[in-house]
């Protein structure tokens, strides 16, 4: 390649873009799909009765792109394979959208298009299709992904906020806002010296061992943006019921937990990139939080509240010491307190 | 967590409970609650976050005081920081939870939208890495808070001083715990029986902004740590001065602060910074001797002198909200008629509602429904 940079040529259809296509994505994500060059993917996919697609799409801004944990690209994959398989399905192709800024080092990009390939083959999808566009310095912050996920529900699986009923228990499958603390501990200005990592990491196969050992999953969601109280909340207003958690119980790793009393955050509110929330029936909940243990993605997986009747507040929170208070979502942007 | 389970255990939280009510038993009743005002933000953030005021007999009401720093801070500073983040030159660094607090012209949140370059540091120290970091460009940091925050700003400037840093810059709004408590106790109808004192703000100052108190107006003061337990003990310390009719300074948290203070932090925070002749105070108006201002050796370190004209006419707080009454303890937040309408977290109005420390930002944070299962 001629430069070390992406430039302004590399977007605009021209050879550099072809050389771009020819000697970086195409050997990196290297599926048949993909060489055929077409503007489109095409899938002859024979669904079976009963079964159904599953379609989802998320667009990925982080800064840093890298941080412990992962970067962009691992994100990129695992939030849409996380969303197409919330619904039960199991994601099969992904396609890959990358807005760039003029500048970023090819090497980088190289880097980044080898960490989401690795990323995409341990989560068993494909990248069948994709765009490339380079914008000028200062309007864009380095790269933004979009990727879109298609997946395939079996047959009788139904999973939603529909089947959400009082006294249904709610389960996560690990420690909370690993993501979030991470990328917080990761900016520049705040030189915070903190040993967490990105809980980023693809969820369909718990999801599929918990479909696989209990009857009663009802409804499934990815605590993202928000945090768990997010999730909580979009539970609780889509059923038109509460969710009552209990402080204690509400699974918190030692570091998050010390970054959130220092900056004064509530870890409910930071992001995970790897943790599911599930709404069971109480009946299996014992026996899904047993199959949630047994997988890796799930081995610290907890019980952290039920669903009971409409109360004021859509999710109210337990503590330790008996006092039920609301749970608030968390509103706009986190800000650290000063002392 | 270490220094935080411990004072979070439902049995030790419980044996404090019974022994206040223990307490209360041996105090003749009256017509109305023993009015506690928790002077620092941390310890409202903590009542509301446990839910100590509901754990509590009923004969004990907290009022939340002018201790948070963020909430105190007057239109006429996020003005000036407003102006100076605007300028194409300047980096402005700030604590993160200034950054919603209303100007006249906006919030330092909405400069940024309209492209000033605003970053959130954690210490002062941050922000004179990001001037060296950035030689070419003027950073200004808005050195806010009370006796905690100061020695970090002071120790920041001596180290820009002495590595002779000549873009960083400093705009000052540090403020003394002393002269607002003795401002609520002038007020002709404060009701207030008694104080729990802010812990980290004394680990700088140690018992001596409560002498006078004490002393002249008679109120028990217990200075104290933040976690639930801290926070009970302190309460019971107050009852048993309020029985015996007592009324002293004692430490409730003897594992950060000692009865004098920190004499390395007191040395730094006069090498840089002297008492200015009156402070304004968001609701409460200007003060006496009640903030600090460069002394004349680093005065070229002033932000405002990178202001062209400084001596612009001041602005006044048409602010359309009750935070004076809120601040003290005249008006319950959830009594102000903007709370939770025009007044939100995400949109405040007041300061009050800007950090979480703030009283109407923890109410809302913690009670703007009311729970009863």
């Amino acid at each position: 390649m001629t430069s070390d940079r992406i430039t302004l040529a590399h977007g605009g259809g021209s050879a550099e873009m072809q050389r771009l296509i020819q000697e970086m994505f195409l050997p990196t994500f290297d599926n048949s799909q993909l060489a055929t060059m077409e503007d489109q993917a095409r899938l002859n996919w024979q669904l079976q009765p009963g079964e159904r697609l599953a379609f989802s799409t998320d667009t990925f801004v982080v800064s840093p792109l890298t941080f412990p944990g992962g970067d962009i690209a691992t994100l990129a994959v695992n939030g849409t394979v996380n969303d197409v398989a919330m619904s039960g399905a199991v994601p099969k192709v992904l396609s890959c959208a990358m807005v760039i800024e003029e500048g970023l080092l090819q090497s980088q990009l190289q880097t980044l298009c080898q960490s989401m390939a690795r990323a995409a083959s341990a989560a068993g999808v494909q990248i069948v299709t994709g765009d490339t566009k380079v914008v000028p310095k200062g309007q864009a912050d380095q790269l933004y992904i979009n990727t879109s996920g298609l997946g395939v529900i079996a047959s009788g699986v139904d999973l939603g906020t529909h089947r959400i009923a009082e006294g249904d228990h709610v389960l996560v499958s690990g420690p909370i806002g690993e993501h979030g603390a991470t990328i917080i501990s990761c900016r520049e200005d705040l030189s915070l010296d903190a040993d967490i990592a990105s809980d980023c990491q693809p969820l369909h196969q718990l999801v599929c061992a918990m479909l696989a050992a209990i009857p009663g999953v009802k409804s499934l969601r990815d605590a993202t943006r928000g945090g768990v109280a997010a999730v909580l909340h979009e539970f609780a207003t889509a059923s038109r019921l509460s969710i009552l958690l209990s402080e204690q119980d509400i699974p918190v790793s030692a570091p998050v937990n010390a970054m959130c009393e220092l900056l004064g955050f509530n870890p409910l509110h930071l992001a995970c990139e790897g943790r599911l929330i599930a709404v069971v029936s109480a009946q299996h909940s014992e026996d899904c939080l047993a199959a949630m243990r047994n997988h890796p993605a799930g081995d610290q997986a907890a019980m952290i509240g039920r669903v009971i009747t409409s109360a004021p507040s859509p999710v109210i929170i337990e503590s330790s010491l008996g006092v039920k208070r609301a749970l608030a979502p968390a509103d706009g942007e986190l800000l650290p307190r000063i002392c | 967590m270490k220094f935080v389970d411990e004072y979070r255990d439902s049995e030790v939280i419980k044996q404090l409970l019974g022994a206040i009510k223990h307490q209360l038993d041996d105090i003749p009743p009256r017509c109305r609650p023993w009015q506690i005002m928790e002077v620092c933000g941390g310890h409202t953030r903590a009542i509301y976050r446990f839910g100590l005021d509901k754990l509590l007999p009923k004969e004990i009401e907290f009022i939340h005081g002018p201790g948070c720093p963020v909430c105190v801070l007057p239109i006429q500073v996020i003005d000036q920081a407003f102006a100076l983040a605007l300028k194409p030159d300047v980096i402005l660094c700030s604590y993160g939870d200034v950054m919603r607090v209303p100007g006249s012209s906006g919030s330092l949140i909405q400069a940024r939208e309209q492209g000033a370059d605003v970053r959130i540091v954690y210490s002062p120290r941050d922000a004179l890495a990001v001037a060296l970091n950035n030689p070419e460009r003027q950073v200004v940091f808005l050195a806010i808070g009370f006796e905690t925050t100061i020695p970090a700003t002071a120790a920041t400037l001596l180290a820009a001083d002495k590595r002779q840093v000549s873009n960083f810059h400093l705009l000052v709004h540090h403020v003394c715990i002393e002269p607002p408590l003795l401002a609520l106790l002038e007020e002709k109808d404060t009701a207030i029986d008694a104080f729990i004192a802010p812990g980290h703000v004394s680990t700088i100052t140690g018992a001596l902004p409560y002498l006078s108190v004490a002393a002249t107006y008679h109120k028990p003061v217990v200075i104290s740590g933040f976690e639930p337990a801290d926070i009970l003990q302190s309460t019971l310390m107050l009852l048993r001065q309020l029985q015996r009719g007592k009324a002293e300074v004692e430490n409730q948290y003897t594992r950060a602060v000692q009865v004098f203070g920190n004499r390395a932090a007191q040395t730094t925070i006069d090498r840089v910074f002297e008492l200015a002749e009156t402070t304004e105070w968001r609701g409460l108006g200007k003060l006496r001797h009640s903030g600090y201002q460069l002394v004349k050796a680093y005065q070229r370190f002033d932000a405002t002198r990178l202001i062209s004209t400084p001596d612009q006419e001041e602005t006044v707080d048409h602010t359309p909200c009750h935070c004076a009454d809120v601040l003290c303890g005249k008006l319950t937040p959830d009594e102000c008629p903007l709370f939770g309408r025009a007044c939100k977290p995400t949109h405040p109005a007041g300061a009050l509602m800007v950090s979480e420390e703030g009283a109407c930002a923890a109410h809302w944070q913690y009670r703007q429904q009311e729970v009863e299962l």
